[in-house]
């Protein structure tokens, strides 16, 4: 953030400084500083996300009634899409015990992503890496520890030779097998969410700051005028790819959970 | 290696990377629209599984924007 602050000291005498890309994803510690348990903005963020997911849901389902309130009607769209139109139609009826766990992927991704575009925020806490991977992982468990339950130990097995293959060719499905099912799909997954937020968080950084440095620049103006107009089209660019990524990552969570549901045959 | 070279080398690893994904999210999104225009009825379905395939084929893409930033 250094860098943006300086470009706008110096922006008319010292135009357009793109910052280090670390500087803007790295903060210094506010709280606990030195310790395991230091508290940074991505952290207050996180917390703060978790919060407002839990404060909301709270809020909609306080005193659910059979004819629902505006707040209740919005949270109800929600889990009903999820439940309608994820759960239900990639794991089949078999997918109603994991709705609540795909409505709090979706809405903890989501709000980290909405923190992007929100005034004095700037921030997406989901363009750390520990979130992603955390996200990851935690589907990875899902679907592994559910393969384990509903298949046995055969889980991997079935993996690793799936049916309806010609012997021979087992010598190169098998590892391809693995190889994607255990370590490609949790790592798609962490760098889909965090390469698209840090992609978004340095376009939005880029434009601002070249409003910042060109707009009031005398001869540059153009070019900050060009940047001003589409600042706010970029912003509901990233709204929508905030949205989308949730979308996503609980759809293809549903589909991991529902591939280890039953062996293929 | 030199900055300047560095520089070039991850505009192409992302530029190139970029190819491929687009033409593949391209034919996708369009076979996509095809069948929903054919059959309406299986839209659903359609979008769901178009969304899929985008998830997959965008984070090829996405592996050469991480990588543009990992080369030194």
């Amino acid at each position: 953030m250094t860098g943006v602050l300086a470009a706008t000291e110096h922006g008319i005498n010292d135009p357009f400084v793109v910052p280090p890309v670390l500087e803007l994803f790295e903060f210094p510690a506010i709280f606990f500083e030195g310790t395991p348990f230091a508290i940074n903005r991505t952290v207050l963020i996180v917390l703060f996300a978790t919060l407002l997911a839990m404060a909301l849901m709270a809020f909609a389902f306080r005193s659910p009634k059979v004819v629902p309130g505006k707040a209740q009607a919005a949270a109800e769209g929600l889990v009903g899409f999820i439940r309608e139109q994820i759960a239900v139609q990639v794991m089949g009826p078999e997918g109603l015990p994991w709705v609540p766990f795909l409505t709090t992927i979706f809405l903890f991704v989501w709000i980290n992503n909405i923190f992007e575009v929100v005034p004095l925020v700037n921030f997406p806490a989901t363009s750390r890496m520990a979130i992603p991977a955390f996200l990851a992982g935690l589907i990875w468990l899902a679907f592994f520890i559910t393969g384990l339950v509903k298949q046995g130990p055969r889980y991997i097995w079935n993996v690793a030779f799936p049916p309806g293959v010609p012997w021979p060719i087992y010598i190169l499905v098998t590892p391809i097998e693995l190889v994607s099912t255990f370590i490609v799909r949790p790592l798609t997954l962490a760098v889909r969410l965090f390469a698209n937020l840090v992609a978004g968080h340095i376009i939005l950084t880029i434009i601002f700051l070249t409003i910042q440095a060109f707009l009031f620049s005398g001869s540059g103006t153009p070019v900050g005028l060009v940047a001003l107009a589409a600042a706010p089209l970029l912003i509901g660019f990233e709204l929508v790819v905030g949205v989308l990524q949730a979308y996503i990552m609980t759809i293809l969570a549903a589909v991991y959970i529902g591939s280890s549901l039953h062996a293929e045959h | 290696m030199e900055g300047d070279i560095a520089a070039i080398g991850k505009g192409l690893v992302f530029g190139l990377g970029a190819i491929g994904p687009g033409i593949g999210i391209g034919y996708l999104v369009g076979k996509a629209i095809e069948a929903m225009a054919r059959q309406p009825e299986a839209a659903g379905m359609v979008r769901t599984t178009m969304f899929l395939g985008i998830a997959f084929v965008e984070a090829l893409a996405l592996f050469g924007f991480v990588l543009s930033f990992i080369i030194q």
